[in-house]
């Protein structure tokens, strides 16, 4: 792919994302990050409220990541990237990440793109966006 | 409202010391495993996904010293905020070049602003952190603005 064949309002693929007790317990190792809230479902009912286990917030800014950077794969670079978390998602909610395009520039090669997590219900829970450079 | 004091204003612009660490492709593999990263580039460990940075520089301090809710004390860079539950709020990161294996890095934060407001269920108290990596000789790798939300 090379910044000719994008348009503008080009949707990047979408992917869905199902976070389990063991890809959160290795996601959370891996980032040596203890808070119990993303493991221990007693704590985090009784200890903080929540109604199951808490996705990471930043595990999802990881996989909006990955949109733009599949969608480019070794096409490109990425060069900035930014999310937010709006809304808390527990294991047993199915995520979807995707996103558009939504500025070219010839003369740099740089594609703006918008990104989003959605929820089965169609809540966008982490907006975000991206800028990548194409080699070509 | 008025969680916060002039006490915790004064931290705003406070550095954090210098952390140095060393990047093993065995942690990149780790990282995108746990991530279900889909290019070759990360599984291999060759190359590490943007947000691999997040977790590079988190302290290991003794067991001991971790909270009933599992996050370290004195975790928040001295500052002590009168709301204790933490939550991820937003990044936005800028890559001057991917991070590798064998990169021997310096990253170092600095408190940018902290303010409150009211939320849905009650008062949120708004971190910002810069976090600057850069490589030993000073060559920028990644910049990236956090913001974390207690209540």
């Amino acid at each position: 792919m090379q910044i000719s064949d994008i348009k503008v309002g080009d949707e990047l693929p979408s992917r869905d994302h199902d976070a389990t007790n063991l890809s959160l317990f290795l996601y959370n190792a891996a980032i040596w990050n203890g808070h119990r809230i993303h493991y221990d479902e007693t704590y985090a009912k009784e200890g903080e409220g929540h109604p199951g286990i808490v996705i990471d917030g930043p595990l999802q800014g990881d996989w909006l990541s990955q949109c733009p950077l599949n969608w480019v794969g070794e096409d490109g670079q990425l060069l900035s990237f930014n999310y937010s978390n709006r809304q808390a998602s527990m294991i047993g909610d199915t995520l979807t990440s995707g996103g558009k395009v939504t500025e070219i520039d010839l003369a740099t090669r740089e594609v703006t793109v918008e990104l989003f997590i959605k929820n089965a219900q169609g809540e966008i829970t982490t907006p975000g966006g991206a800028k990548v450079r194409f080699n070509k | 409202m008025a969680l916060l004091t002039d006490e915790h204003r004064a931290a705003i612009g406070t550095k954090s010391k210098p952390v140095s660490v060393e990047v093993s492709r065995r942690d990149i593999i780790k990282y995108s495993v746990a991530t279900e990263q889909q290019q070759p580039r990360y599984n291999k460990g060759d190359e590490a996904p943007p947000l691999f940075v997040f977790g590079l520089f988190t302290n290991i301090p003794p067991l001991n010293s971790y909270r009933p809710d599992g996050i370290p004390r004195g975790g928040g860079g001295g500052l002590k905020l009168p709301l204790k539950r933490v939550m991820a709020g937003g990044t936005e990161f800028r890559q001057h070049r991917p991070i590798r294996p064998g990169d021997k890095l310096t990253g170092s934060s600095t408190l940018t602003d902290l303010y409150e407001k009211q939320g849905r269920t009650g008062p949120l108290i708004f971190t910002v952190r810069e976090f600057n990596v850069t490589t030993e000789s000073g060559e920028p790798v990644i910049d990236e603005i956090s913001t974390t939300i207690a209540r």
